[in-house]
């Protein structure tokens, strides 16, 4: 059963953290994207036997986000040789990160955590300054789409340009 | 914000002239797909659709707007290309119909022979396509999908609002039926 409501809501300030992105031991984490926008997409597992599955969708949306200048970092409980693996069979070029050690630690921080022992299908946007700016929980058999992703960054993009004024 | 749970996506880009239509332009009900030639589920879907179309020819049109997921699928991109360079000769149902009739022949060698085959100048669409000349008309469909809730191919929208169920037969024909007697 997933934890509905313990999701990190819009207005929080977003943990920071760097995981294991490839197997080489290189770490990457939202804070080293400041000044940009940061889409985490937490999910359960590599490997979904679809195929479209939701990274995959996210790589073809890749540019999408880019107008945006937003960063995307993907996030389960897999180790690194596993994110790699898939990485390679899907094409896909953006982190996939390894909340594998301690076990789903950055997961539980945002709230996107399950009782099966894998990330929840959540998706959070952060804004450049690192507060969450957008955040949704899916079903784990739920693909969420771009489109509330592409939402966020759009208002994001219309209150940066207010502010400029 | 925090956006409930489940949400009915909407069809954000309603269907328009820019749009491949067929059907009945008054017909009462619209379905709009979201396609990927290499697909295999697409492929799966595309009898039951064409079959749909005949057993309700005057009450639904179908539309199809490409969504290649390019990075899993390395030749659905060119193939929606060809079908728009064939589209800009008029022939893009033919040409999508070979596609989903030969999912397993998208390669550019077969996929050049497959347009000769519908007589089509297979060297001069090819030479389009590599020019890239169809890629925005593409990327503009997928965009236009990402945005509207498409989160995998195939994606329905019935008169604008998404299909979540499955494409046999007999639900396509009851969704449509619903949807003519709402």
């Amino acid at each position: 059963m997933t934890e509905l409501h313990g999701l990190i809501p819009a207005g929080s300030a977003a943990p920071d953290f760097t995981l294991p992105a490839t197997p080489e031991g290189h770490r990457t984490g939202p804070g080293r994207y400041a000044g940009r926008p940061v889409v985490l997409a937490f999910y359960p597992a590599d490997w979904s036997p679809v195929c479209s599955d939701q990274m995959s969708l996210y790589q073809a949306a890749l540019p999408e986000f880019e107008r945006y200048d937003a960063a995307l970092l993907g996030v389960s409980v897999d180790g690194i040789w596993s994110h790699r693996a898939f990485a390679q069979q899907r094409g896909i070029t953006f982190p996939l990160l390894a909340d594998f050690e301690p076990k789903g630690e950055v997961s539980r921080r945002y709230g996107a955590y399950t009782g099966q022992g894998v990330s929840a299908r959540a998706l959070v946007v952060l804004d450049p300054a690192g507060t969450v700016a957008w955040s949704q929980l899916s079903p784990d058999d739920v693909n969420p789409g771009a489109d509330g992703i592409l939402d966020a960054l759009e208002r994001l993009g219309a209150d940066r340009r207010v502010t400029a004024r | 914000m925090t956006t409930p749970l489940q949400m009915t996506a909407k069809l954000r880009t309603p269907v328009g002239g820019r749009d491949h239509v067929r059907g009945p332009v008054d017909a009462p009900v619209t379905l709009v797909q979201y396609g990927d030639f290499q697909c295999r589920f697409c492929g799966a879907a595309y009898p039951n659709l064409v079959e749909l179309g005949r057993q309700r020819a005057d009450v639904v049109r179908l539309v199809y707007r490409h969504f290649p997921i390019a990075n899993v699928h390395p030749y659905a991109e060119s193939a929606a290309e060809m079908a728009e360079a064939a589209a800009r000769r008029d022939r893009f149902w033919e040409m999508h119909d070979w596609l989903y009739e030969h999912q397993d022949q998208l390669d550019p060698v077969h996929l050049s022979l497959g347009v000769a085959q519908l007589g089509l100048p297979a060297d001069e669409l090819a030479a389009e396509v590599g020019r890239q000349e169809y890629g925005d008309r593409v990327r503009q469909d997928f965009v236009s999908g990402i945005r509207s809730g498409v989160n995998g191919t195939p994606t329905l929208f019935v008169d604008d609002v998404r299909h979540d169920g499955g494409y046999d037969l007999a639900e396509l024909l009851a969704v449509v039926d619903a949807a003519a007697n709402a």
